[in-house]
């Protein structure tokens, strides 16, 4: 039995549903056009107005938005409402230590909610279930975004948040989860607690885990559900568009319905800009049809992937987005984090006594994620004793730690022993097999 | 009076030690004393050389981080309490000790101090007040 939170919407012919995309698009560019001043200087400067958007297919003559927009405009100036009307602010990590803010009206709030518990119900929840939400809470939208939205449908919420991996084990246990939404990675280590507190599987009323905000392949996919005995399904989500549930599988796990009444998705040639048809590779550009607090037009969300207009066999008319394949840009998702080598990078010179080579190495451990930081010890940084080169490690450490907001290793190295390459250097080593 | 040591960064890598020695002896720098501080992740390689001005620069040339540290080396009996005798005019000068290696000469019969020192002008001072012979550079390239 398939089921529908909104079937209506859901399952919209796909002529009615451009309609309703053509229409909410014109009202989104008429507010930013008016209301940020960095969309109406960029649109004035391509000769676009908002009465031009006449067709779906005249989104492609907007401007494009980047993340960097969103950096020049620090901490409000892309916001398209006054802030007594915003009553939600999430950030993720920026690549020069300041975060991305996005703010959300009520409504906002509510929409979140209301997709989110859509993309529960997608994939088998409903009221009846226990919804444990590993997610972290806070700043990150992952875990009050999936709280939001599970409780909207209904179900028993369980604010668990990351990390005290036995108490989770222990709670999943004795609350009866039914229902998991953490990182592909976590429901990995979950895995092994559970072993390790000698929880059986079987015993555990799981049967269903939505797992997203970092990389992930079928074949983890195959290892969880085997695991976990569950059925896993992939989610997807960006701050900067909304967060966790602007795309999520249904039963089918052939692709994630992006919903498209409220986002207007494009894939294009990350080079040219140029869209691409239906199949092709390229990077996944968002437009917020519906957003007031922080409406992002044709934003570059730097995921790459493929989508499909096709209709779905699960009903649903919603175009499907593939498994995101990686990144457009340096970006690494560690541990559910964004992180830009260039992060690292100017942590090192905020130093002051480094302008080092460094290098970042990725691992999995035991699912999961581990950073190591290398950094070259060059002739101005080394000392013969032992203790000022670990105290440097520890200072290196700190810096790092302070500016990724994530735990790292810091190894300091042999000078030159590093990778270089012509002109850029190569930063990054992901060892992880995703 | 203070003798240059070479120090060099190594990692805790497979042949490092082996690479340090290889360039030295391409410049027929022979080590006379050595030592090595190893942590889990890095070590530092600690010399006295006959000719350390060659030494630094071929180690540099090699691509290895390198410095020159001044440190104090003693003769001292090569008998029990030889270097307890040391230690107790440096404890009494108020002169701590951050690290230090050692090593017999045949030749003398006596045994040779490599000593780094908190406050080396202090304890060189109170080393030749309490009649220790501290070597210069020519006489420790030449044991």
């Amino acid at each position: 039995m398939v089921l529908y939170w909104n079937r209506p919407r859901e399952c919209m012919e796909r002529g009615q549903l451009e309609v309703l995309q053509l229409r909410r698009l014109q009202k989104t560019v008429q507010a930013v056009y008016h209301n940020v001043s960095y969309y109406r200087e960029k649109m004035q400067e391509a000769d676009i107005y908002p009465e031009d958007i006449r067709s779906l297919a005249d989104v492609v003559n907007l401007p494009f938005t980047t993340k960097q927009d969103l950096r020049d405009s620090y901490p409000y100036g892309s916001f398209a409402v006054p802030l007594s009307q915003i009553v939600r602010l999430h950030a993720s990590t920026g690549t020069t230590g300041k975060p991305t803010v996005v703010g959300y009206t009520r409504e906002d709030i509510d929409a979140w909610a209301e997709l989110t518990a859509r993309g529960i119900c997608c994939v088998g929840g409903g009221k009846d279930d226990v919804v444990q939400v590993s997610y972290g809470y806070g700043l990150f939208t992952g875990g009050l975004g999936m709280h939001y939205g599970a409780e909207r449908m209904g179900a028993s919420v369980i604010p668990t948040s990351a990390g005290n991996s036995r108490r989770q084990a222990m709670l999943m246990n004795d609350f009866g989860s039914t229902i998991l939404c953490c990182t592909p990675s976590y429901a990995l280590l979950l895995s092994e607690i559970l072993k390790e507190a000698k929880i059986p599987v079987e015993d555990l009323k799981l049967k269903i885990g939505i797992f997203g905000a970092e990389p992930w392949t079928e074949q983890m996919r195959d290892e969880i559900q085997k695991r976990l005995q569950i059925n896993a399904y992939n989610i997807y989500g960006l701050s900067e568009v909304m967060g966790p549930g602007v795309s999520i599988e249904c039963p089918e796990k052939n692709g994630m319905h992006i919903w498209e009444d409220h986002f207007l998705p494009e894939v294009i040639n990350p080079e040219t800009g140029e869209p691409l048809p239906d199949g092709q590779i390229g990077e996944l550009v968002i437009s917020c049809i519906t957003k007031q607090g922080m409406p992002m037009v044709r934003y570059r969300t730097r995921d790459l992937t493929s989508i499909t207009h096709e209709k779905c066999a699960c009903g649903r008319t919603h175009a499907r987005i593939a498994r995101i394949m990686g990144r457009s840009d340096d970006m690494l998702i560690i541990r559910g984090v964004n992180v830009f080598p260039s992060q690292v990078e100017s942590a090192l010179l905020a130093m002051g006594e480094v302008s080092p080579h460094y290098h970042l190495v990725v691992t999995r451990e035991n699912n999961l994620d581990i950073l190591e930081v290398q950094v070259e010890v060059s002739e101005n940084l080394f000392s013969d004793k032992v203790r000022s080169l670990e105290g440097l490690a520890a200072r290196v450490k700190k810096e790092v730690e302070n500016t990724i907001n994530l735990g790292c290793k810091i190894s300091l190295v042999e000078p030159r022993s590093l990778p270089r390459s012509e002109g850029k250097s190569v930063r990054v080593t992901d060892l992880r097999k995703i | 009076m203070a003798v240059k040591q070479i120090s060099v960064f190594l990692e805790n890598k497979q042949g490092r030690l082996l690479a340090v020695t290889k360039n030295l002896q391409e410049r027929r720098v022979n080590i006379r004393a050595l030592s090595v501080a190893d942590t889990a992740d890095f070590g530092i390689l600690r010399m006295i050389v006959d000719k350390p001005n060659e030494a630094y620069q071929g180690l540099k040339q090699g691509g290895f981080t390198v410095s020159f540290t001044e440190v104090i080396v003693v003769e001292m009996e090569d008998v029990p309490g030889g270097l307890g005798k040391v230690l107790a005019v440096l404890s009494e000068a108020g002169a701590n000790v951050e690290y230090v290696y050692a090593f017999c000469n045949s030749d003398t019969g006596g045994a040779i101090n490599v000593l780094r020192l908190d406050k080396q002008e202090e304890g060189i001072k109170a080393l030749t007040a309490a009649g220790i012979r501290v070597l210069t550079d020519g006489e420790i390239f030449n044991i």
